[in-house]
């Protein structure tokens, strides 16, 4: 076991993956060269050369698209998007070439594609650099997405998504880059898609958090549990497809729970896990589904704007204590 | 002008040198129409000697199975076999046989939702691609793509694209990935001139001329975009001319001229596969009937489409082989009586294709699907 970074972490997956499979290649702006804008890439070029790693022009619509025609016929892209306020350009070949692909044609092309980068807030980065738009990829029937929270939940995930033979959304964050964790440094360490992990084991409300309020829900859990109060905290892992049948089966247990992201609350991924536990759960529930969601706003520039807008450890210890109808 | 991209001595006649030419023309007199169509001939016979009895036969037969076989989806969809969409390739057959028969089986092709024509000229079988039209388990794409999403991985054929523009990143990711994988392949990337507005046009040939990648843009320009001319959606007419931009060679072509198509296809081809080098191929070109089968069609002169008609590229090829002795009436008889057949068999094979299963519904959403929660 290793004490790595996220960064780190991503960088062996990307370099593990690349050496193995000589079909895999990367491309995005800023990932060659300049070793990557937040240095996720960095010494890839140096090792492996500029046919597998690729400096792109600015033309993100463009590039999705080439990557997915490639995939088309046999190779296997990993797409960076420097944030994924960008991939908004792309969405066109994401969603109407990338998730379609294999349907329309009758099952002939399947696209192993993997669009990876940091969604979510940053630092004072504003209203267009700020955007956790996980809902929207999730929304499609043909796409995969996967939010990691820890460093070794970031490698053995994009291992999995590298291999994985569809397109798969892999959406990090910023300021998780530099948090540190323990990583298996086994070669072939894989984490399946599609599998939830409980961050915290607890008795009295669950806690189902993704990327950067998994932090937020663990050190909560800590003051809750100073207050008397346990709580289990769910990390999905995978967004798509979900792995509901573990946040039932703590809702059950425990009988209260809230969802907390830091994405807007309409349409978004704490509604849909709600539905799901209510659909499956109901009678289980002493209390509604709480959902603790990031401001219904464009990001803020100013600093205390911005931190009033993406929920807290405060928010979510009086969550938790609403939904055990607490004060 | 770029140094590299002057455009080549096109076939295309004296008069109409480039695309607005033929858009701004008067209404033109009998006696013209006939020199036109008259001056085409002549420089196909030019050229005939290029090529052995069994290429241009095979040529007429092709443009005379898709002319046959489009006539027939529109009777189909007149009669409600058909559902949604249907875009028809009449009168822009030369264009998908010419160049298609300029590349080899492994070369790839992708075009737009006007899919049928490039994909029997690829060599799907006018079975496989009436029921999919009909929406039937026995279509290429087992009746989930439909009209617009014709697929067929084993003669490379890639697709039958609906969002105007979307193959064209498509076919640049295609050609990166044969030169990435060392082969020799090409890819020819069909679209209209409409899509040129799209950003996706000048994304791709930014990336395709800047990594040097095997693809040949061959854009048909039929004039309209659905209802808008080229004149009302373009401040630059001269499609070829757009290369420029990207230091990425032209070609201007006359696409009613079958051998025109194929000749200029087959310099683009060699350029590709010498020196991974793109081309851009203007090919112009007209649609005889709407943009879809809902199209009312009143945003073009009846005097236009009968000039073109002059210049249908099957009858013009037929004519120029007749007179040439190439093929007899009797041959062209029995050539229209196969097709004919062929076409029959197609629809029979689609009427008697059974609808897809129900449980289809869900199949093919994903290629590995995983059941959550298992590890």
């Amino acid at each position: 076991m290793a004490v790595i970074t996220m960064r780190e972490a991503l960088n062996q997956a990307l370099r593990e993956e690349m050496l193995r499979d000589e079909k895999v290649f990367l491309m995005g702006e800023e990932v060659a060269e300049y070793q990557g804008a937040y240095k996720v890439t960095k010494g890839l070029l140096q090792e492996l050369g500029p046919k597998r790693v690729i400096d792109t022009p600015i033309t993100e619509l463009g590039f999705a698209g080439l990557g997915v025609g490639a995939a088309m016929v046999g190779l296997r892209p990993i797409v960076e998007f420097m944030t994924f306020n960008f991939s908004i350009l792309a969405t066109d070949q994401i969603i109407n070439s990338a998730a379609k692909m294999l349907y329309m044609s009758g099952g002939q092309f399947k696209i192993p594609i993997v669009f990876r980068g940091p969604g979510g807030s940053a630092y004072q980065v504003s209203s267009q650099h700020s955007q956790a738009i996980e809902s929207w990829f999730a929304y499609f029937p043909g796409l995969k997405v996967v939010m990691p929270s820890t460093p070794a939940d970031a490698k053995g995930l994009l291992k999995s998504s590298i291999r994985d033979d569809d397109p798969v959304i892999f959406i990090e964050q910023e300021r998780m880059y530099g948090n540190k964790g323990e990583v298996p440094e086994d070669a072939n360490f894989t984490i399946p898609l599609g599998v939830a992990d409980i961050k915290r084991e607890g008795t009295d409300a669950t806690i189902v958090a993704r990327s950067l309020m998994v932090p937020v829900a663990l050190k909560a859990a800590e003051v809750l549990q100073e207050q008397g109060i346990s709580c289990e905290v769910i990390d999905p892992r995978t967004i798509r497809p979900l792995d509901i049948d573990t946040i039932v089966a703590s809702v059950k247990k425990t009988n209260r729970v809230i969802v907390a992201e830091e994405s807007h609350p309409f349409c978004g991924v704490a509604a849909e896990i709600s539905t799901q536990i209510m659909e499956r759960a109901f009678d289980y529930l002493d209390a509604p589904v709480k959902r603790l969601s990031g401001a219904d706003v464009p990001m803020p520039y100013a600093k205390n704007l911005e931190t009033l807008a993406i929920p807290a450890v405060d928010q979510v210890v009086a969550a938790v204590r609403e939904v055990a109808y607490l004060e | 002008m770029s140094k590299q991209s002057q455009p080549s001595n096109s076939r295309a006649t004296a008069d109409e040198q480039n695309s607005v030419a033929v858009i701004e023309a008067d209404a033109p007199e009998q006696a013209k129409l006939s020199a036109d169509r008259e001056a085409v001939k002549k420089g196909q016979k030019q050229h005939l000697a290029d090529y052995d009895r069994k290429t241009l036969v095979e040529l007429l037969r092709q443009m005379l199975l898709i002319r046959r076989f489009e006539e027939k989806s529109a009777e189909a969809y007149s009669m409600g076999k058909i559902g949604g969409f249907c875009h028809l390739y009449i009168g822009q057959e030369a264009v998908a046989v010419g160049a298609i028969s300029a590349i080899r089986k492994d070369d790839y092709v992708l075009t737009s939702y006007r899919d049928h024509g490039q994909a029997i000229a690829k060599g799907m079988s006018p079975d496989a691609v009436m029921a999919e039209l009909f929406g039937k388990a026995g279509g290429c794409s087992q009746g989930k793509g439909g009209s617009m999403h014709l697929f067929d991985k084993d003669i490379a054929f890639l697709g039958g694209h609906a969002i105007v523009g979307g193959q064209i990143p498509l076919a640049t990711g295609v050609a990166f990935a044969t030169k990435y994988q060392g082969t020799d392949q090409v890819t020819l990337c069909f679209f209209g001139e409409a899509a040129v507005n799209q950003g996706a046009f000048h994304e791709s040939f930014n990336m395709a001329q800047l990594w040097k990648l095997p693809c040949i843009y061959i854009c048909e320009n039929n004039q309209y975009g659905m209802g808008t001319s080229l004149q009302r959606a373009m401040s630059l007419h001269d499609i070829s001319q757009k290369a420029y931009a990207y230091e990425m060679a032209s070609e201007f072509v006359d696409g009613m001229d079958v051998l025109a198509v194929k000749e200029a296809t087959a310099r683009a081809v060699e350029r590709a596969r010498k020196d991974y080098l793109p081309t851009l191929i203007e090919v112009r070109t007209y649609r005889f009937m709407g943009h879809s089968m809902s199209d009312p069609g009143n945003y073009r002169t009846r005097a236009e489409i009968e000039k073109y008609q002059e210049r249908d590229p099957l009858k013009v090829f037929a004519a120029t082989l007749r007179e040439e002795k190439i093929i007899s009436d009797k041959d062209y008889e029995a050539m229209e009586k196969q097709v004919q057949a062929d076409v029959e068999h197609a629809l029979r094979f689609a009427e008697e294709s059974p609808l897809p299963a129900p449980e289809k519904l869900y199949t093919d959403v994903y290629a590995n699907p995983i059941e959550p929660g298992k590890s």
